[in-house]
């Protein structure tokens, strides 16, 4: 069933190249190795799901309804109110948009990782560590569901709808930020499930712990920051950088007053926030590695 | 008397399952009070606007909120109840065993998802609710009466919740796959228990409509008689009307199921 297949990706899909390199791959071939890896694993899952169509249409299409509830629920208090935090309906689904659509993008490359904390229970992930293959890669893809792209789905027309209805003087700097806000939010994304799956390595239980920071951080940035206390939106830009991913940049394309009166360039640091980010859940991952031990059964 | 110890046993069974996993409780706390502070929040900010949206002030507001994140779990809002396990025994054919034991198919799963249910709701429902009682405005009745009737629509809710998940989980007899119904008790139950938004607060005539449907006995039935918006007689009669509904359909499918369906061998 699914989880054989999960354990035996058949032998052609990691044999490794010898290379001009030996057997001491460089960093950057380590880069290539992962992603090819995560290629050969989340194609393999792809494949498994594609054997019945009919319940991968139907699961894609659930997945959509099951994330746009969210916008459904602004949608009812929008049925209610003009305007929440002094924000107004295009505005919120700029938010929701942005926030949705770069969780998506993290949720279907690396949403399977709260496995992890099973198979260091059941054992199965000694399997992982014995593969000539980047651990981190082969977790991130393991169980890749495609159906997610049902949750990119509804993000992205949520997103183009607000994009066509705010009130903006768009400038080049304010139209190039989009995308950059999108990829720089998935990338904070993705370090947020690194870092929780390294959790796992503490506490193999915990793995819900996590969802308070992914998915209640995508549910936290489709609000305006004005809703929340200060000492929140504090917390979600020093401690987890969550507010760089939408409430920063989107409140300069908005022109809006920036949150804890940030500086005017802050709009444009999230790339640096997400690679610093990614760089210290990198460093989080391989400490938690380290320190795996076995159960022995 | 003996089949009354014996379904006793099966909740404790089920009571024990959940209880065994203490670090993935403290986590489910942990999120459930990271996604009340969130809700409460832009709550406050959409009862500023509208006062009284619902017939709730903004404390009352909150405290729907709390008992939300309280009962997500207990009620198993997003599925993943016994209706699972009893899915997945379809699936495998185990549910043969099922079929064999010298109890009643319902009421063995009932029972368990009844001491799941008991379970989730002191180790998992309580300590949100606590902190949100001591860090944001409540409203919170002080008359121990209001609170017994609380506890009676509690396992009404707890009942009808079961039948909901029980009778669409007999479908995979048919379908095979329950990765559907799943999706579809996911969808339903976040959205008609109220779960994102208060029922009473929804947009006419969907309103209306919400609050009849099963649905409603969930969440918002609990929480009105909590804050005296229900008078408990009516809340009972609406939550005891859909479980026998609910429950008496699940048992008519049940024996269609048992008589026509071949079970998966392998």
């Amino acid at each position: 069933m699914a989880e054989t297949l999960g354990t035996s990706p058949g032998p052609e899909g990691f044999r490794t190249s010898p290379g001009p390199e030996g057997f001491r791959p460089v960093e950057g071939s380590r880069l290539v190795e992962g992603l090819r890896t995560y290629r050969l694993i989340a194609g393999m899952w792809v494949r498994s799901s594609m054997t019945y169509r009919t319940s991968f249409a139907v699961t894609v299409l659930g997945n959509l309804l099951v994330t746009g509830l969210d916008f459904a629920t602004i949608l009812l208090m929008f049925s209610q109110v003009d305007t929440l935090g002094g924000w107004s309906l295009p505005e919120i689904a700029l938010l929701y948009g942005l926030s949705a659509t770069a969780f998506g993008i993290a949720d279907l490359l690396l949403g399977s990782m709260d496995v992890l904390g099973g198979r260091i229970r059941d054992g199965s992930f000694d399997t992982l560590l014995v593969r000539p293959a980047p651990v981190l890669a082969q977790v991130g893809a393991d169980r890749f569901a495609l159906r997610r792209l049902g949750r990119i789905t509804q993000a992205v027309a949520v997103l183009g709808y607000a994009l066509a209805a705010v009130d903006v003087d768009w400038t080049v700097a304010k139209v190039l930020l989009v995308p950059v806000m999108v990829i720089s939010g998935a990338a904070i994304f993705c370090a947020l499930f690194v870092a929780g799956a390294a959790f796992q390595f503490v506490a193999q239980d915990a793995a819900e712990v996590q969802n308070a920071f992914t998915y209640g951080g995508t549910t936290l940035l489709q609000y305006p920051p004005t809703v929340f206390g200060r000492d929140l939106v504090r917390a979600v830009t020093f401690l987890v950088p969550l507010a760089f991913v939408n409430w920063v940049p989107a409140s300069y394309v908005l022109g809006r007053p920036y949150p804890l009166e940030l500086p005017q360039w802050t709009a444009f640091a999230p790339p640096l926030v997400a690679a610093g980010y990614c760089a210290l859940a990198g460093l989080a991952w391989r400490a938690g590695l380290r320190s795996y031990r076995s159960t022995g059964s | 008397m003996g089949s009354a110890r014996l379904y006793a046993a099966v909740a404790a069974g089920g009571f024990r399952r959940y209880a065994t996993y203490r670090m993935a409780t403290a986590a489910g706390i942990f999120t459930n009070t990271v996604f009340g502070v969130i809700l409460v929040y832009t709550y406050l900010a959409l009862w500023d606007e509208r006062p009284h949206l619902g017939g709730y002030d903004q404390a009352q507001a909150v405290t729907y909120v709390w008992l939300g994140q309280c009962l997500y779990s207990t009620l198993a809002i997003q599925g993943g109840g016994a209706e699972k396990d009893l899915m997945e025994r379809i699936r495998t054919g185990e549910i043969a065993v099922d079929l064999y034991r010298p109890a009643d198919l319902q009421l063995w799963w009932l029972a368990s998802d009844l001491g799941r249910a008991l379970f989730q709701v002191l180790g998992r429902g309580v300590v949100p609710f606590a902190f949100g009682a001591l860090f944001f405005p409540t409203a919170l009745p002080s008359d121990v009466t209001v609170w017994a009737a609380f506890s009676v629509t509690l396992v009404l809710a707890m009942v009808v919740s079961f039948a909901i998940r029980y009778l669409l989980a007999l479908s995979v007899f048919w379908i095979m796959d329950g990765m559907g119904v799943s999706q579809f008790l996911m969808v339903t139950g976040i959205f008609f228990s109220g779960m994102t938004f208060p029922l009473n607060a929804f947009p006419e005539p969907f309103g209306d409509i919400a609050l009849v449907l099963p649905w409603a006995a969930q969440i918002q039935m609990p929480a009105d008689v909590l804050m005296g918006e229900t008078s408990p007689l009516t809340a009972y009669a609406f939550q005891a009307l859909w479980a026998v509904v609910l429950l008496t359909a699940g048992r008519l499918l049940q024996s269609a199921a048992t008589r026509r369906v071949v079970v998966q061998g392998g």
